[in-house]
């Protein structure tokens, strides 16, 4: 071959071209909420501990964590919580060899979804 | 690894856009990913204008006819026209599928959008390099293990096990599946992927392969086959209608029971 001198291959475009898929989607919300619920573990646990420490510090993380913009964290930790435990039973299901039709697998993404919002409502109504 | 940016050498521009067919009335716009690898320039996205009152019913049709009257330069692979050799798997309208099953018809939007596979080395215009592809499906050796002596006339297979294949043998390896995975996207280089994986269990419950234990073995891997977290987009986009994601979820069921 004569002096052939290539320019370094391009990668095609991928996660931005991509249509959204809905079980991607639910795949991803998955692991989001996993992660963000650490997050709300740590304040759970750092306003049991101040209850621990002392009263003084106790009335600081309760005041955090009951302001609007605790009840907003808290709230939205409940939905990633019922969101989670939802996606993680569908999880179980797959893991089983169940449920791995697409359409089945479909119906069950949007029971996830609507199921954690529906649970969330309910729960703020009991607590 | 995660990287939802393209390198720099991959950015997409602006192209040319192409002149409008004359006197035509019904014009649907493509906008169309090219890249040459001769001119050192970035990839671009050029857009051109068919004539569909005198253009065939597939995407293929419409890229056939581009390149004979509009621009000859334009690359893509196709041989059968009939979903059969995998040849022509691109992304259209944001999943990737065949352009000669996949209908004009079909297409959500206004203006057809096609790209190459994603996540793959450009080797021109809309033909991906599926050499590492390739290599991962000769790795789950896609051949027929023996280890009893050959029978005097063929290996037999009951109808009911036989049955166990379909489904999975219809497979054309257009790699639509395995470039539609997010997992594959960000790990291709250690994880087989959806298509490679759909092969290896072809194999695997092949009633006449004596290799299931060895077959296992080779996949029993943190990246080869767990990197797969049932995000399902090889069983949407696949054009022939496969599940390779119900396939890789019945290996890692097997892993499970062969130690329990």
């Amino acid at each position: 071959m004569a002096d052939v001198k290539k320019a370094e291959r391009p990668l095609s475009p991928h996660i931005l071209i991509y249509r959204p898929q809905l079980t991607a989607i639910t795949s991803i919300l998955t692991r989001i909420t996993g992660n963000a619920l650490i997050v709300s573990v740590v304040l759970v646990v750092w306003w049991l501990l101040a209850a621990a420490t002392s009263a003084e510090y106790y009335a600081l993380a309760d005041a955090v964590l009951t302001s609007w913009f605790g009840d907003l964290v808290m709230t939205l930790s409940v939905l990633g919580l019922w969101y989670h435990y939802l996606a993680g039973l569908r999880h179980l299901a797959f893991d089983a060899g169940k449920g791995m039709d697409l359409p089945t697998a479909e119906k069950l993404g949007w029971a996830c979804l609507i199921g954690s919002v529906v649970l969330t409502v309910l729960t703020l109504i009991i607590v | 690894m995660v990287q939802l940016t393209l390198p720099k050498n991959s950015r997409v521009r602006t192209g040319k856009t192409w002149p409008k067919p004359e006197g035509a009335t019904n014009v649907r716009k493509f906008q169309i990913y090219r890249w040459n690898p001769d001119d050192g320039e970035n990839p671009r996205v050029d857009s051109y204008f068919v004539d569909m009152d005198k253009c065939g019913p597939m995407i293929l049709d419409a890229l056939i006819k581009i390149k004979n009257e509009i621009d000859p330069t334009l690359t893509f692979r196709r041989s059968c026209r009939e979903g059969i050799c995998g040849s022509c798997a691109m992304n259209i309208d944001g999943i990737n599928t065949l352009a000669c099953i996949y209908g004009m018809d079909e297409v959500k939007s206004a203006t057809v959008k096609i790209y190459p596979l994603p996540h793959m080395p450009v080797v021109k215009d809309l033909i991906p390099d599926l050499t590492h592809f390739y290599a991962q499906h000769a790795s789950i050796m896609p051949w027929l293990e023996t280890k009893t002596n050959r029978p005097a006339k063929e290996w037999k297979q009951s109808i009911e096990d036989r049955k166990k294949l379909d489904g999975l043998y219809e497979c054309v390896m257009c790699a639509s599946c395995s470039t539609s995975c997010p997992s594959y996207w960000w790990n291709s280089d250690k994880y087989l992927g959806p298509a490679a994986l759909l092969h290896a269990y072809r194999w695997i419950i092949d009633s006449r392969d004596e290799a299931t234990g060895e077959r296992l073995d080779e996949l029993e891997d943190p990246f080869k086959l767990y990197r797969c977290h049932t995000i399902m987009n090889c069983t949407k986009t696949c054009p022939k209608g496969l599940n390779p994601a119900a396939a890789i979820a019945e290996i890692k069921r097997m892993m499970v029971n062969r130690t329990v």
